[in-house]
């Protein structure tokens, strides 16, 4: 009897989740196959033709290649921001987490205010253009790197207090130290906080839309996220195409999802109930 | 933050108590110098704490980005008296409380139903956490389709059910609610992983207890789960406060605000006031977000962490 | 082999912009073989450039000593920033493409502008288009492309099947809709999704805010009439809510989108729907329907014998006044402005609304709609929108007719919250009287 119920309650459970969860994303990939006159029904009906290369050409050569370029601005400020973030927060964790005292405090609560204060958009744009970095590349890596600082310093500092002190002490007897003893001995130690940090900021950046939309405004450098924006309305009739768009914009987390999955778990997670 | 490599020796004294001699602290210093803090530093200043500054000045000023003029409050008369503005605090406030709230609820249900022995339970947390993956202009355009009135999904599933369906984005009476819905369906899964987190984490012992008084799954749902999974339900409502109250991509992919200001939350009005070119009126508002959530969030976060040490 | 050009190109747009501008243009300049170069700065939309390029073409074929080069900008704020800065810069391409009306007074044109007034340049442009490129008496542009008319477009089967007269006062308007709505049809498509679409009734019933109250732009901008206390004015709101309170509109007006729009008005399902004419050119390709099927009459207003409408006007060309080749600018100012340069657009292009040049006609193929429009202009019933004769506009008016038109807010208040809007714009712009 228990058993029964609770093979009942499973399967209701299973249910729901699938019809919650999963019939948007069926949805979506759906829309994305079908033809331009049956996606404009836009209901959750089986394709009746595959247009799939058709349809992923039309969406790739829109606006003369819109969309790889967007996806090349795209992954070029998530790698270089991300490096920068990595290293930069590994370096001001490790810190903080061994050399408590004022400094560590204060540090500790830019981090903490970095995490919950509102960006000061039109400041911020006025001193990019102040620096000559408004609607540049560099200038939104620059933003990127400053406000998923707070984030990654936190899981380092929580990861570092995990590593022996012996280990600083020990290079030191070897004459190694400062960035030498950083660089050499303890930043390859936290590799497995690296990948964690590497992966949520990954998504984080890769899926921003706000930032791009102030910082990076124009088509000359669009990324993938204002680009969806703009498609939306160019493509208000032709629902394939919008959707094929919305899943090649999905693939890059998804990948990262099917490989990651524990780690990007595990680094939200620990993010959240230390911050 | 300009850090000297060796600090006086005056406020190590008192930070560091009793514990290692001089020289060891000197060699500290050496391991680990203050400049590591350096580059980090830099672009925290020069990107985000700087401008924070600056908004405090420039939100007094009609502003054109090449020349300011100072105006005293007027900006901040403007926000409080306009009344579209003033529908946007109070939106911002109503999508914080109900995102928050319901990703409390949903996030700890989804928690203990996916910590039970489910056969099924680790595919089912991948489903529920795949949507905070997704962009979120991505979900958003997606759910404009689905809650199209009468031919999209959502409608037509209610049909099934003999519940007629409304205009879902479109009436000014379910536009706001109907987005924060969208968030939750969103953001629900960080909140399930990390009550999950803090479900896995209690001592089995405690649970051992309640059975030998006879508890059932109530019981110890009601004495063991909720109290002892506290520090996530902390995180999980700071985090999505943090995150509503500054909310800004899903309304703005979804209603923009609309129809009419239904809609609007202080973050969009700050785009909306920027676009406008009214950029001492943005970041007008981006000041009185800044208050906002420093008010909210401060007092709650002490309140949270007390209740945690307390239980 | 394309692909990596073009995405190469895509690349170096911005670094290409920025030598262009430190470079090249300014003045052109003379190639060896004594033939001048005319830069022309037109925005990157596929429209412009396409008539921007049919337009040079045609008159460098006629013109074997000028060669225009058609150079783009980015559209939108972003673009109204590049030629600001480049005219304030002197660094302006000798000719450029750019809106006329209330961004044109933002040029402060008498300091970076080349003055027209009595030029032969101008002997063929449309004596009720000069206002629009004009400040303080002296004119700066000449008309490219076509005028948009902004009114009610509607479905002339179901006029003709319903047996109905295009109206000629507002409350013939509303007749109308009563049977149709009586016929089972939408009679008003509203589409507040794409929220811009609700301002008609308000903007384009700005021609009989001029017949009744013919000084309002200038004492609207001069901080002296507003919307809410002149009665002829307010009537827009009024009528926005009138049509939501009868129920005139289509099902899910709110989450509509003008492309759902003008699929109900072709296929007859709507009758009536306030919009601007340039909608109705790009649906040619797949409904050639619209040509015929698709007609406009203006917002109606009071009186039966002044019945207009409301023009949008097209945009012009202006010569930088630094410009070393005026007499080769002027040239091809003569040339967009006569029938020879508007043929040259009309074949890359289908007539959104009347042309502005005089001896230009319009296509014997042009759609019904624009000759609807044609008709007002040729009887002298017609009046250039509000935003043409003042910079004053407010930025949440779409908003604010949203609310409207959706019965959220009371018309005399969406007004009155509109002129605060307008309040507020002008006084971030710092304009003098605010």
């Amino acid at each position: 009897m228990r058993t029964l119920r609770k093979v009942a309650g499973e399967s209701a459970a299973l249910v729901l989740a699938g019809v919650v969860f999963l019939v948007p994303f069926s949805f979506m990939l759906l829309t994305a196959v079908k033809d331009g006159p049956q996606a404009a029904d836009l209901d959750f009906s089986w394709p009746t033709s595959w247009p799939v290369v058709e349809n992923l050409r039309e969406v790739v050569e829109a606006r003369d290649y819109i969309l790889l370029r967007a996806y090349v601005n795209s992954i070029l400020v998530t790698v270089v921001s991300v490096g920068f973030i990595v290293v930069f927060a590994a370096m001001a964790g490790y810190v903080m987490q061994r050399r408590p005292g004022r400094v560590s405090s204060l540090a500790n609560f830019l981090v903490l205010s970095g995490l919950i204060i509102p960006p000061a958009i039109v400041p911020t744009i006025w001193l990019l253009q102040e620096l000559g970095l408004f609607k540049t590349v560099p200038g939104l890596i620059l933003v990127e790197i400053a406000f998923n600082l707070s984030y990654a310093v936190l899981l380092f500092r929580a990861f570092v207090a995990a590593v022996p002190r012996d280990l600083d002490e020990a290079a030191m007897m070897d004459g190694c130290t400062g960035w030498r003893l950083f660089f050499r001995v303890i930043f390859p130690l936290l590799r497995p906080v690296a990948i964690t940090v590497t992966l949520t900021t990954s998504v984080a950046i890769f899926n921003d839309f706000v930032n791009p939309l102030y910082f990076l405004p124009g088509d000359d450098h669009a990324t993938v996220q204002t680009t969806l924006y703009s498609f939306q309305s160019q493509y208000s009739t032709q629902w394939n195409l919008l959707f094929m768009d919305i899943v090649l914009i999905t693939i890059p987390p998804l990948l990262a999802f099917i490989f990651f999955n524990r780690k990007i778990v595990a680094g939200m997670t620990a993010g959240a109930v230390k911050g | 933050m300009v850090v000297e490599s060796r600090p006086s020796a005056g406020s190590r004294a008192k930070s560091a108590g009793p514990g290692p001699t001089r020289p060891a602290r000197r060699r500290r210093g050496a391991a680990q110098p203050y400049t590591l803090y350096l580059p980090a530093a830099v672009v925290y200043f020069v990107i985000f704490a700087i401008p924070t500054a600056m908004a405090f000045y420039f939100s007094l000023t009609r502003w054109t980005l090449f020349e300011s003029e100072f105006v005293g409050l007027e900006n901040f008369r403007d926000f409080f008296e306009d009344q579209s503005l003033r529908i946007g605090l109070q939106n911002t406030l109503i999508y914080a409380v109900v995102t928050s709230g319901l990703k409390v609820v949903f996030g700890l249900m989804l928690g203990v139903l996916l910590t039970s022995k489910l056969r099924t339970s680790g595919f089912l947390r991948s489903v529920v956490f795949f949507p905070v993956l997704v962009s979120t202009v991505a979900v958003g355009i997606t759910f404009s389709v689905l809650l199209r009135p009468d031919t999209g999904l959502v409608d037509k599933a209610l049909a099934l059910f003999c519940v007629s369906g409304t205009d879902w984005l479109g009436s000014a009476e379910t536009a706001l609610l109907s987005v924060a819905l969208v968030d939750v369906w969103k953001g629900v899964g960080l909140a399930t992983v990390i009550y999950i987190a803090g479900i896995l984490s209690i001592p089995p012992s405690y649970y051992e207890a309640v059975a030998v008084d006879g508890g059932g799954a109530w019981q110890r749902f009601r004495h063991v789960t909720f109290p002892l999974s506290w520090p996530a339900t902390s995180s999980v409502v700071l985090l999505s406060l943090i995150g509503g109250l500054r909310s800004f991509d899903l309304i703005w992919t979804m209603t923009r605000g609309g129809p009419g200001f239904s809609s609007d939350v202080i973050a969009s009005i700050i785009y909306k006031q920027y676009q406008a070119g009214f950029y001492g009126l943005s970041t007008a508002g981006n000041v009185v977000l800044f208050v906002l959530v420093t008010l909210l969030i401060l007092p709650l976060s002490w309140f949270l962490n007390r209740k945690e040490v307390a239980s | 082999m394309q692909i990596s050009h073009r995405r190469l190109g895509g690349a170096v747009a911005a670094v290409g912009m920025a030598l262009t501008a430190l470079t090249a243009c300014g003045s052109g300049g003379d190639s060896a073989d004594g033939t001048v170069e005319l830069s022309f700065l037109v925005d990157n939309s596929e429209t412009t450039l396409s008539q921007a390029n049919a337009v040079a073409d045609a008159f460098n074929a006629a013109n074997k000593d000028i060669k225009v080069e058609v150079e783009t900008r980015p559209q939108g704020t972003e673009g109204d920033n590049v030629v600001k800065t480049r005219l304030s810069t002197g660094e302006m391409s000798d000719v450029f493409w750019y809106n006329s009306g209330s961004l044109l007074q933002a040029l402060n044109p008498e300091r970076s502008l080349a003055d027209l007034t009595g030029d032969p340049v101008l002997s063929k442009v449309e004596e009720g288009f000069l206002p629009v490129v004009s400040q303080d008496e002296k004119v700066y542009g000449v008309p490219i492309g076509s005028a948009t008319g902004g009114g009610i477009l509607y479905n002339r089967k179901v006029y003709a099947e319903l047996g109905l007269q295009v109206p000629r006062t507002w409350a013939e308007f509303m007749a109308n809709n009563e049977k149709i709505k009586a016929a089972g049809k939408t009679a008003v498509i509203s589409t507040y999704k794409d929220s811009w679409s609700s301002q008609l009734f308000v903007l384009a019933d700005f021609y009989n805010v001029q017949a009744a109250v013919p000084s309002f732009a200038q004492d609207y901008t001069a901080n002296k009439a507003k919307f809410a206390t002149t009665p002829a004015a307010l009537t827009g709101f009024q009528h926005l809510a009138d049509v939501n309170a009868k129920g005139y509109q289509n099902k899910g007006y709110g989450s509509a989108t003008v492309d759902q729009g003008l699929k109900l008005l072709l296929e007859g399902e709507g009758a009536h729907f306030p919009l601007l004419s340039f909608t109705l050119p790009p649906l040619l390709k797949d409904n050639p329907e619209v040509a015929t099927d698709i007609g406009f009459f203006g917002v109606p207003g009071d009186d039966p014998a002044k019945a207009g409408a409301t023009i949008w006007e097209p945009a012009a060309v202006y010569a930088a006044k630094g410009t070393e080749h005026l007499a080769e600018a002027k040239e091809f100012m003569a040339f967009v402005a006569s029938p020879e340069g508007i043929e040259a657009i009309g074949k890359v292009s289908t007539p959104t609304g009347p042309y502005r040049v005089a001896g230009a006609k319009l296509p014997d193929d042009a759609i019904q709609a624009v000759k609807d429009i044609q008709a007002y202009i040729d009887a002298g019933l017609s009046a250039p929108a509000l935003e043409y004769l003042s910079p004053v506009k407010g930025p949440s008016l779409e908003q604010i007719t949203v609310a409207v038109g959706s019965g959220l807010t009371e018309p005399a208040e969406g007004a009155a919250q509109y002129d605060k809007d307008v309040e507020k714009q002008a006084k971030q712009l710092g304009l003098s009287g605010w």
